[in-house]
């Protein structure tokens, strides 16, 4: 292997326009900020260190739930072990993006790892999956996530919750909605049926039988090990070749 | 071990939680860098990466109110009818708060 030599080139006009084309969704995470910062004003927290949580923690699920352990004092490693569960797809995550990760700088490998989050994952990942490398929509994307849920933050803790119920609107299930999208939109075949209904059956039983938060490492396990058991015909990998047989419809 | 919650505790925990989620997002991709890439990681890789979307999903919808299943069936069908995204989360959000709105 050449020693720093690193074929994958950044486009910033691409990463701009994958910043405008994650805004619609952006907006969603500035509410879900809000609920977070009016949780974590109500918690007693003070608006800086909300903030601060926001900006470097940047994983929502993850800050709720601690949020959920307050008290004069918390437990370090109870704290750690829910924090580390919550957030370990994101180890997931990050290897299925190393095909493509690995041909960029480790600089920029692990500074657009910052960012990194669900939502513009899954349309990496998704994209990955019909042969079209896009690291730029992890930074555009990323970017206007990470900004929308400072704002959202903000303005939480600022002005208290925007809406008083943001169930009602059926806000609570975007990120379920949109990453649903994404699954559905990427390639299907036999193989990836199976290995959902696999990853869905080990998630649930994880879910219903495992201590709580590690359903999503164990399904997407054991979904992955589908694909590890079950190759396609030889020399079609993904993201190599674009499936054409599989978009019959 | 515990922390109090005082300015300075708070400091400490946060920067413990921010540190615990970076070796979340840095670990795979470090732990990848020592494995080859071959036919079968790569599929191992695929396929696991559609199965973190399912594995978040269904018990989304097994633990969820009415519409929230109501709100992933919409999506699933307009996603599999029209296979654009937006038009597909609109129809889930709709289908969820017309569910309880008026159930």
């Amino acid at each position: 292997m050449p020693l720093a030599h690193y074929p994958y080139q950044f486009q910033p006009h691409r990463v701009r326009a994958e910043f405008f084309r994650l805004l619609p969704i952006s907006f969603f995470v500035m509410a879900f900020g809000a609920a977070f910062g009016l949780a974590a004003a109500q918690t007693g927290l003070s608006p800086l260190q909300s903030l601060l949580m926001s900006s470097t923690v940047f994983a929502g699920a993850s800050q709720f739930a601690v949020l959920d352990m307050w008290g004069p004092e918390i437990s370090v490693l109870p704290m750690i072990a829910v924090v580390f569960a919550i957030n370990s797809r994101h180890l997931l995550m990050g290897a299925s993006l190393y095909p493509m990760l690995r041909d960029v700088s480790p600089g920029k490998r692990y500074g657009l790892l910052l960012v990194l989050t669900d939502a513009n994952w899954a349309v990496a990942a998704q994209e990955y999956q019909s042969g079209k490398r896009n690291l730029e929509v992890i930074i555009g994307g990323g970017l206007v996530i990470w900004l929308a849920w400072m704002i959202g933050t903000a303005l939480g803790v600022y002005f208290g919750g925007l809406m008083q119920n943001p169930k009602a609107f059926g806000l609570d299930m975007v990120l379920g909605c949109f990453l649903l999208a994404m699954a559905l939109g990427g390639k299907k075949s036999p193989r990836v049926l199976v290995a959902w209904l696999v990853a869905g059956s080990a998630s649930l039983a994880a879910w219903k039988w495992l201590p709580p938060n590690m359903h999503v490492v164990v399904g997407a396990l054991a979904g992955g090990a589908i694909g590890f058991f079950w190759l396609e015909s030889p020399g079609k990998t993904a993201g190599e070749k674009q499936e054409d047989t599989a978009d019959g419809h | 071990m515990a922390i109090e919650t005082t300015s300075a505790g708070i400091l400490g925990l946060i920067a413990i939680m921010a540190l615990v989620t970076l070796v979340t997002r840095f670990g795979g991709v470090f732990l990848m860098s020592f494995v080859p890439i071959s036919p079968r990681v790569e599929s191992f890789i695929n396929t696991m990466a559609s199965s973190v979307l399912i594995a978040i999903i269904v018990p989304m919808a097994v633990e969820g109110d009415l519409g929230a299943l109501a709100a992933l069936v919409a999506t699933g069908l307009t996603m599999l009818a029209l296979r654009k995204p937006l038009p597909a989360i609109s129809a889930g959000l709709i289908a969820a708060a017309a569910v309880r709105y008026f159930l």
